[in-house]
């Protein structure tokens, strides 16, 4: 119920909200809480929140600028089709027009909105085309990631560094620290530079998954037997926070996704620590903890015995 | 043999009349008369309704609010996701507004005394309950089917759903397949061989060519599903590895399968929904509809384009960029036809005089509601927008408009319009007004707040999300109590009608009112034409 209350209490602040600036600015509210001050961005959902999310990086900015086209459209689309019923219901009422007309046919009507559509379209499939190229694959990756969805969790690799992988276990409500979000926050995220093109390599082990950062727009399914290349790109220091998206079992809701973008000589220091900590095999301290464990190694012992 | 003449004597005064009548275990076990399994599929739809929108009850009260409330874990909340969506798409819709329109009206509306294969029709019907009792006991079996109702492997193999839930499910799918089959082959069959003299291709209804066009549909997809699902069945049971990667399978062939089902799928649930309404804006204007060739061509043209649009649900599944690209632009295609659609049935009403009785209201709400759904399918058609709408509630929205908005307007529309005709009793007039105010109210609560959940990147099928994502589900939750309250208002509106409506004259909607439905009484005798009608 506090969460209702909460929520309420939010919308209050937000009713004005409607165009996706205002989700900007409460990032930028957010970012004056003490917790987050480190924080150069937080890529999370906002409370009421309407549109996209904050932008974290290019691919991001460019599915939005491409998404307010299309909004537009589909508004104007819409509100003309409302009032043409609108108008049709009051001028052409019983009361207003007791003799209907007999009218079934119009060439030039019929070729207009057969044509008009394809012309917008046209104007739509055009920006489309670019876009998905554009964020199809990198042509030169700074760096490479290996992402891996397990029943219920995400394993990373990077093979560029060392080649060391690790696991990235959600957080129980119960261990989660002052400003931290229930359902998203992980133990080890995944960590790449700010300005890097990251290519991501996703493949399956278990059952599909969806490796999905809406504020950084990239997600690909990870298939067991396939390997899917994507990638992306944070310009700016922050965390960016997503969710599995393809339903994968019972914790399904439960296999957050962080990725932490840092300035390069700090993931330089990052991969170097990682690197003989996770080749040692030594677990993070919060991974003991960590409630998915039990659950997925029956899991995967379940898949052995299979085989 | 004895019994049975005694038996026949006993109710022949009965029958007399009766309009000759079978008795009741001949005339509804064993009917072969296209108006009672007409009727048989509508009511069965509407007990399938009650299962399918009490287990969304069950899941907006669930999401209210954040943290698990009433479902034991993920799978059981699956489970439930998973058999809502199957009951919803072959035990309502489908149902209610192919079996049960379809018998009903296509043979009145080309003057045929029954469908070509009474018997067929039949088994068609009662295929369907076992296949529901099939799909409603895999609920209660083990941890339940809970892959999605695109029961995707491997989450589908048995490793992940172990026991036997997911084969009944999948079992139930298969009975529901065969039963759309054999109705499809039907209505096909019907249309061509047996309108009345005089009775064109180009002078048939639009209804008809709905159903004409849906039948079509389904006997090409249904097959596929069937084989998808059977393969799906032997790698669950007898070892085969077709979607086991580990067997040299593979998991997005399945996908390419389901989807190529799937997708003239919603067009098979949304077109009939198109033929009523067309239907009901052309008698509630009084004037012809508008563009009749181009209604009827859009509707075929809706049916070709839609087999070859598959893989924009596969937008993330790894398919090649320049696949992407076709598919995409293949998908947009789409929104020609159905924008030729809406603007038709505008210039219907445009220069008519227009009355708004509850079939017209929900007519009108459909245009509206299937716009707004249509505008969203074309911004999902951007494989560029699905890189973060995929999967959304974005998604959860956009179908929802067309489907439980869209066909479901259609199927309150065809109930109203013909419920005189079907039953002998018009509804009334008031409560259908108010049930329609309250289903538009609630169902608009329910979906629109969905769009803003998907764009802030709420996933599909979660029991519990993150705090940010509360607000809109509680609106969500709120106007899907609404929605719930006023489908239990439209029994209470079923009740009124059958037990002090008034007696229904043939034509109770006047001149506009076209159709040879509206040629026979209310209801129509048990062998509607004693001779068949010459249309000119």
């Amino acid at each position: 119920m506090r969460h209702v209350i909460g929520a309420i209490r939010g919308m209050t602040g937000r009713l004005s909200g409607l165009v996706e600036r205002a989700f900007l600015a409460a990032a930028v509210a957010m970012l004056a809480a003490p917790a987050l001050a480190q924080e150069a961005m937080i890529g999370a959902p906002q409370p009421w929140g309407m549109g996209l999310q904050a932008s974290g990086g290019p691919i991001k900015d460019a599915i939005s600028s491409f998404n307010s086209l299309v909004f537009w459209i589909i508004v104007a689309i819409t509100i003309f089709v409302a009032i043409l019923l609108a108008y049709v219901m009051w001028r052409f009422r019983a009361a207003a027009n007791p003799n209907p007309s007999r009218t079934s046919h119009n060439t030039m009507l019929e070729i207009a909105w057969t044509v008009v559509p394809v012309l917008i379209l046209v104007v739509i499939a055009i920006p489309s085309f670019r876009l998905i190229y554009y964020q199809d694959r990198t042509v030169e990756a700074d760096i490479t990631v290996n992402v891996q969805g397990r029943q219920w969790y995400w394993h990373y690799g990077y093979p560029e560094h060392g080649n060391f992988t690790f696991d990235s276990y959600p957080v129980q409500d119960s261990d989660l620290a002052a400003g931290q979000m229930r359902n998203l926050e992980v133990d080890n995220p995944l960590v790449i530079p700010v300005g890097a093109n990251v290519r991501i390599l996703t493949t399956g082990q278990d059952v599909i998954h969806s490796f999905f950062v809406p504020s950084l727009g990239v997600q690909r399914y990870s298939i067991p037997g396939r390997t899917l290349e994507t990638w992306m790109r944070a310009d700016r220091p922050g965390t960016f926070y997503g969710q599995c998206n393809q339903i994968c079992g019972v914790n399904h809701w439960f296999m957050p996704i962080v990725v932490r973008a840092v300035p390069q000589a700090e993931f330089d220091a990052w991969a170097a620590e990682a690197r003989t900590r996770f080749a040692q095999g030594l677990a993070p301290a919060s991974l003991a903890a960590a409630p998915g464990a039990p659950a997925a190694a029956t899991q995967m012992n379940v898949a052995e015995v299979r085989r | 043999m004895a019994t049975a003449a005694h038996a026949h004597d006993e109710h022949g005064h009965e029958h007399d009349h009766h309009d000759h009548k079978p008795n009741f275990v001949n005339r509804w076990l064993f009917s072969t008369n296209h108006k009672d399994i007409g009727t048989l599929y509508i009511g069965f739809s509407l007990i399938a309704a009650l299962v399918g929108i009490f287990l969304s009850l069950l899941m907006r009260i669930e999401l209210q609010e954040p943290g698990m409330q009433i479902f034991a874990d993920g799978q059981m909340w699956n489970a439930y996701v998973s058999a809502h969506g199957l009951i919803m798409v072959f035990f309502v819709i489908m149902p209610a507004l192919i079996g049960g329109f379809g018998n009903w009206f296509v043979p009145l509306m080309i003057g045929a005394p029954d469908m070509a294969f009474p018997r067929m029709n039949n088994i068609s019907f009662w295929l369907l309950v076992p296949a529901f009792l099939l799909l409603g006991a895999s609920l209660f079996i083990g941890g339940g089917a809970g892959a999605g109702w695109t029961i995707y492997p491997p989450l589908s193999d048995d490793t992940y759903q172990t026991g036997p839930a997911m084969d009944l499910a999948l079992f139930g799918l298969h009975l529901a397949g065969a039963s759309s089959i054999l109705g499809a082959a039907n209505f096909i069959t019907t249309i061509f061989n047996m309108r009345a003299p005089g009775m064109t291709l180009h002078k048939m209804p639009l209804f008809v060519w709905s159903m004409l066009v849906t039948a079509f549909l389904l006997l090409l997809a249904v097959p596929v599903l069937a084989g998808a699902i059977t393969m799906l069945i032997t790698d669950r049971n007898f070892g085969t590895a077709f979607f086991d990667p580990a067997g040299g399978g593979d998991p997005v062939l399945f996908q390419h399968l389901f989807w190529f089902f799937g997708h003239p799928e919603v067009y098979i649930m949304i077109l009939p929904a198109f033929g009523i309404v067309s239907h009901v804006v052309s008698t509630f204007s009084r004037k012809p509809i508008f563009g009749y060739l181009g209604m009827a061509y859009a509707m075929v043209a809706i049916g070709v384009v839609g087999f070859i649009v598959w893989a924009h649900h596969m937008f993330q599944s790894g398919i090649d960029v320049d696949t992407r690209a076709y598919f995409m632009a293949a998908t947009m295609v789409i929104a020609v036809p159905t924008g030729i659609k809406i603007f038709s049935w505008i210039a219907t009403m445009w220069g008519g005089s227009m009355k708004f009785d509850t079939p017209m209201l929900f007519a009108i709400g459909f245009i509206f509601l299937f716009t707004v759904g249509g505008v969203t399918g074309v911004v999902l058609a951007n494989a560029g927008l699905t890189q973060i709408l995929h999967n959304t509630y974005y998604v959860v929205a956009h179908f929802h408009y067309v489907l439980s908005l869209g066909a479901v307007f259609g199927i309150y529309c065809g109930i109203y319009y013909w419920m005189g005709k079907m039953s002998g009793r018009q509804y009334p007039e008031i409560l259908g007004k108010i049930h329609f105010w309250l289903t538009f109210v609630g169902v608009n609560l329910t979906f629109f707040p969905m769009h803003f959940l998907g764009n802030q990147g709420m996933p599909r099928r979660y029991p519990d999300y993150p705090d940010a994502f509360a607000g809109w589900n509680l609106v969500a939750s709120v106007g899907s109590y609404i929605s719930v309250a006023a489908f239990l208002m439209f029994f209470y509106v079923l009740f009124v009608t059958f037990t002090r409506g008034a007696k229904a004259a043939a034509n109770p909607w006047g001149e506009g009112a076209t159709t040879l439905e509206w040629q026979v009484s209310s209801p129509p005798p048990f062998h509607s034409f004693d001779e068949l009608p010459r249309i000119r």
